[in-house]
C-alpha cells in the first residue's frame, strides 16, 4: 500500500493531474470565501456584460479629481469613439466615391484625416438616403467630439449647482465609491459568471463524485457476486447486466431524468440516476478478474484454511482489484460530470433555479444564444473548467495505468 | 528390489537418494494400513453439450494411512480436476468419495472446515499460491490459528514457526516480516511443506509440486514429503506427470490416461511390469535426465 503510494508519487503523469485536481478543488473551496453570496444573484439589469473592471459613472462624478494633461487622451477617445463597423463603413465609403485609399480601419490618425479633407466629396457619392443619413451622422459625431470640450453635471431640480467635467479631469478607480470587477462578466440574466461557475464546478463534482460512487459500488458488489459465487447469481446478475448494456445507458438516463420531473431533480437525485446507469461496465470487468483470482491458488489455500466468503473476498480478492477499482471510479467520476452536462444541455439536468452546474450554464449560454452573438464569456470558461476536470482525472487514470501494468511504462 | 535399489543410487539426483526410506528405516509396508480415502466411480463432467468434457471418468481407488501414493499421467489427464475433488474444492459429478471408510459429508462450511483439518494440499505454482499482500508471519500463523492455537503467548507461537521453518531448512527470523514474492521459488514451496508442517493434516495432496522449482530445491522438497510420511505418518498423494519420479518415492502409483486410471498397483510392480500400452509409452519417454537409470533397459533386463 505505501509502495503504491510512494510508486504513484514518482509518476510524473498522475501527479500533474492529481495537483491539477486538488487544485481545482481547492479554488472551489477558496473563493466562496473570498467572495461570498448567492451565485445566482442577478447584479445586472442587461445581459451579457463582457468581462471587466465596471466603474460607477454617478460616483465618478463626485470623486476627488485631478488633472493630468496626457498627450494622447484625444487620440484614444476618437480612437475609441468610433466603432469598427463605423470604420469599415467609412472606407466602403471611400471605394463607393472611386477613391483609391491605402490605410487599415485600425489607423485612426489616417482615417480621420481623409475622412476630414474628402467628406464633402465623398457626402456627394450616390447612395440611399439612409446610407447618406448615416454618413453624417458620423460625420456630425466626429465632429462634436473635437469641438466639445466641458460636460456639464448637474442634479434634477439643481441646476444652479453644476458640476463640470472637462477633459483632463481624473479619478482614480480607488477614490470611486462602487467600483466592480467581473473577471469574466455576466451572463443572460446579468449573474456574475466566475461566481457562477465556481459553484457551478463544486456542484458538479459533487454529482461526479456520487455518480462515480454510487456506479463503483454497485458495479464492485455485483462484479464481485457474480464472479465468485458463478452458478444462478451469476446468471442473474449477469442477466440484468446485459439488459441495462443493450439498452444504452444515456438514452435510459434521459429516459429516467424525464420520467422524473423537473421538480424532482435536484443534483443528488441526478447524480444517482447517472451512477444506477453506468455501472455495468465496471461490473463486467470486476466479474472477469474476479473469475481469474477465484481459481488462483492462493484462493483455494485460503479455502482449505477454512477462511469464510467474505474474507476470502476482502482479504484475496479485493487489494488484487482493487487499484483496478480505483481506476475505474476516476473514469466514472470524469464521465458523471460529462453526462451531467449532456442531460443538461437537453434540459434534463437539475432543477435550474437553486444551483448551477456546468451544464445549466452550457445550457443558458445556448439558449440565450451566446454563441452567436459573441459573448465567449459565458460558456468558453465552462468548457474549459469541464475540459480541466476530464483532463486531471485522465491524466491521474493514465499514471495509474502506467504504475500498475508495468507493460504501459514507457522508456 | 535390491537390485532396483543400486540402481536407484546411481542416480542423477545424489541428494534425493539419502531421503529414500529403503536407506536408514525398517521398511514398512503402507499399502495395506487402514483405508483413509477412497473413491467409488469418481467422475467429474465439465460444461454441456457440445462443450462437454469427461475430466474425470469413473475412477476408483483406495488410499491407506501413511501410504505414498503416485498419481502419474500427461498434462490434461485429470489429474488436477481430480485433487480438487479430493480436496472438496471441486464438486463430483458422479460417483462417492469415503473418507476414513465412511462418505465424505462436506454439505456445510463447518463440515468442509472439519474435513480440511484432515487433507491439506500443495500446489504446483508457489508463486500462485500465497497472497502476495501478507506476510510470511500472516500464513504461518494463521495455521496455528487453524490448529486452534489462537490464544497461545506470541513467543510459543514463534517457536512453533521456528521448528516449522527448520523443517524445511528456512530461518523464522530470515523471513519475519517479509513478503512471499520476496523468496525463491523453492524457498516458496518450502515454506508451503512448514505449513503442512504446523497443520499436521493425515493426508496431504501436492499436486505436481516440483515442476516449477529448480532440480536442486526439487530434490529438497521430495525429501522433505518423505520425511512428512516417516515422521508424522502423513498419507502422501503425489501427482506428477513423471513416472520415473513416481516409481522412485512412491509405494503405489496409478496411472492415468483420459481421466481414467488404466493402470495401478505398488510403484515397482507397475513400472517394472507395465500392462497398459499408455504405462509403457511413458515409461519410455522418461527423460534423459535419468539415464543412470534408464527405466528402459531395467526393464529389458528384468524381462
Ligand atoms: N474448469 C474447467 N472447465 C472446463 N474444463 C476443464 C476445467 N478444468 C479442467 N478442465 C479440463 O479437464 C481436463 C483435465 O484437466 P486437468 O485436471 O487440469 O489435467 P492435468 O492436471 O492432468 O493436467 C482438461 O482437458 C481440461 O481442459
Ligand atoms: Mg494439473
Amino acid at each position: 500500500m505505501n509502495n503504491t503510494i510512494k510508486q504513484l508519487s514518482r509518476s510524473p503523469k498522475f501527479m500533474t493531474g492529481f495537483c491539477m485536481f486538488v487544485a481545482i478543488i481547492l479554488f472551489t473551496l477558496i473563493y466562496p470565501l473570498v467572495n461570498p453570496g448567492n451565485p445566482l444573484e442577478m447584479i445586472g439589469v442587461g445581459t451579457f456584460a463582457r468581462p471587466g473592471t465596471y466603474v460607477s459613472l454617478y460616483d465618478a462624478v463626485s470623486a476627488q479629481r485631478e488633472t493630468f494633461k496626457l498627450a494622447d487622451a484625444d487620440d484614444k477617445r476618437l480612437a475609441a469613439s468610433i466603432s469598427d463597423e463605423d470604420r469599415v463603413a467609412m472606407i466602403e465609403l471611400f471605394g463607393m466615391a472611386g477613391m483609391e485609399l491605402d490605410i487599415e480601419a485600425g489607423d485612426t490618425e489616417a482615417l480621420l484625416e481623409a475622412w476630414e479633407a474628402n467628406f464633402d466629396t465623398l457626402i456627394q457619392t450616390k447612395m440611399t438616403s439612409a446610407k447618406r443619413k448615416y454618413y453624417t451622422r458620423i460625420n456630425n459625431k466626429l465632429l462634436d467630439l473635437k469641438a466639445a470640450d466641458t460636460l456639464v453635471v448637474y442634479e434634477q431640480g439643481e441646476e444652479d449647482s453644476k458640476s463640470k467635467i472637462v477633459k483632463t479631469d481624473y479619478v482614480r478607480t480607488g477614490a470611486v465609491a462602487n467600483v466592480k470587477t467581473l473577471p469574466l462578466g455576466t451572463d443572460n440574466f446579468g449573474r456574475d459568471v466566475l461566481k457562477e461557475l465556481v459553484s457551478a464546478a463544486k456542484t458538479s463534482l459533487m454529482i461526479g463524485l456520487i455518480a462515480g460512487t454510487v456506479a463503483t459500488l454497485v458495479g464492485l458488489t455485483l462484479g464481485l457476486l457474480s464472479g465468485y459465487l458463478g452458478g444462478n447469481v451469476d446468471e442473474i446478475i449477469m442477466f440484468i447486466t446485459t439488459m441495462f448494456t443493450v439498452i444504452p445507458s444515456f438514452v435510459l438516463l434521459i429516459l429516467i431524468s424525464y420520467s422524473l420531473g423537473q421538480e424532482q431533480r435536484g443534483p443528488s437525485v441526478v447524480a444517482i440516476v447517472i451512477g444506477l446507469t453506468s455501472w455495468t461496465w465496471t461490473c463486467r470487468s470486476v466479474r472477469s478478474q474476479v473469475i481469474s483470482l477465484r481459481n488462483r491458488d492462493h484462493v483455494n489455500l485460503s479455502k482449505l484454511s477454512g477462511h469464510s466468503l467474505g474474507r476470502i473476498i476482502v482479504t484475496d480478492i479485493l487489494p488484487y482489484i482493487a487499484s483496478y477499482v480505483v481506476m475505474a471510479f476516476i473514469l466514472q467520476v470524469s464521465s458523471g460530470i460529462l453526462a451531467e452536462a449532456q442531460l443538461s444541455l437537453l434540459g434534463l439536468g437539475p432543477k435550474t433555479t437553486t444551483t448551477p452546474t456546468l451544464g445549466l450554464m452550457m445550457n443558458w449560454a445556448m439558449l440565450y444564444s451566446a454563441h452567436t452573438n459573441g459573448s465567449w464569456w459565458a460558456y468558453f470558461p465552462v468548457i474549459l473548467t469541464i475540459a480541466c476536470i476530464s483532463f486531471s482525472l485522465n491524466l491521474m487514470n493514465t499514471g495509474m495505468d502506467q504504475v500498475f501494468n508495468p507493460a504501459l511504462r514507457d522508456g | 528390489m535390491s537390485e532396483m535399489d543400486t540402481k536407484v543410487q546411481g542416480s542423477a539426483q545424489p541428494e534425493v537418494q539419502e531421503a529414500a526410506p529403503s536407506e536408514n528405516k525398517p521398511k514398512r509396508d503402507f499399502t495395506t494400513g487402514p483405508l483413509c480415502l477412497s473413491g467409488r466411480g469418481v467422475t467429474r463432467v465439465f460444461g454441456t453439450g457440445d462443450k462437454k468434457k469427461v475430466a474425470v471418468d469413473h475412477v476408483d481407488f483406495d488410499f491407506h494411512e501413511g501410504e505414498f501414493v503416485s498419481i502419474v499421467g500427461e498434462s490434461g489427464s485429470g489429474k488436477t480436476t481430480l485433487s480438487k475433488m479430493l480436496l472438496g474444492l471441486l464438486n463430483v459429478s458422479e460417483g462417492e468419495i469415503l473418507f476414513q471408510g465412511k462418505p465424505r459429508d462436506i454439505s456445510t462450511r463447518a463440515k468442509k472446515n472439519e474435513y480440511w483439518k484432515g487433507i491439506q494440499a500443495i500446489f504446483q505454482d508457489p508463486f500462485a499460491s500465497y497472497n502476495t499482500f501478507h506476510k510470511i508471519d500472516a500464513v504461518l500463523l494463521d495455521c496455528i490459528n487453524m490448529r486452534g492455537g489462537k490464544h497461545l503467548p506470541y513467543e510459543k507461537k514463534v517457536e512453533m514457526m521456528t521448528e516449522a521453518c527448520s523443517f524445511v531448512n528456512l530461518k523464522f527470523a530470515e523471513l519475519t516480516n517479509k513478503y512471499p514474492f520476496e523468496l525463491s521459488g523453492g524457498q516458496m514451496q518450502r515454506l508451503m511443506i512448514a505449513r503442512i508442517f504446523l497443520l499436521k493434516p493425515k493426508i496431504l495432496l501436492a499436486d505436481e509440486p516440483t515442476s516449477m522449482v529448480d532440480a536442486c530445491s526439487r530434490a529438497t522438497i521430495l525429501d522433505m514429503l518423505l520425511s512428512l510420511r516417516d515422521e508424522i505418518g502423513m498419507t502422501i498423494i503425489f501427482i506428477t506427470h513423471d513416472i520415473g519420479l513416481a516409481y522412485y518415492i512412491s509405494d503405489t502409483v496409478y496411472i492415468m490416461e483420459h481421466g481414467k486410471f488404466v493402470e495401478f498397483g505398488k510403484a515397482d510392480e507397475v513400472i517394472l511390469n507395465p500392462k497398459a500400452p499408455y504405462t509403457k509409452r511413458l515409461i519410455s519417454d522418461v527423460p534423459k535426465i535419468h539415464e543412470p537409470w534408464d527405466l528402459d533397459t531395467v526393464v529389458e533386463e528384468l524381462a
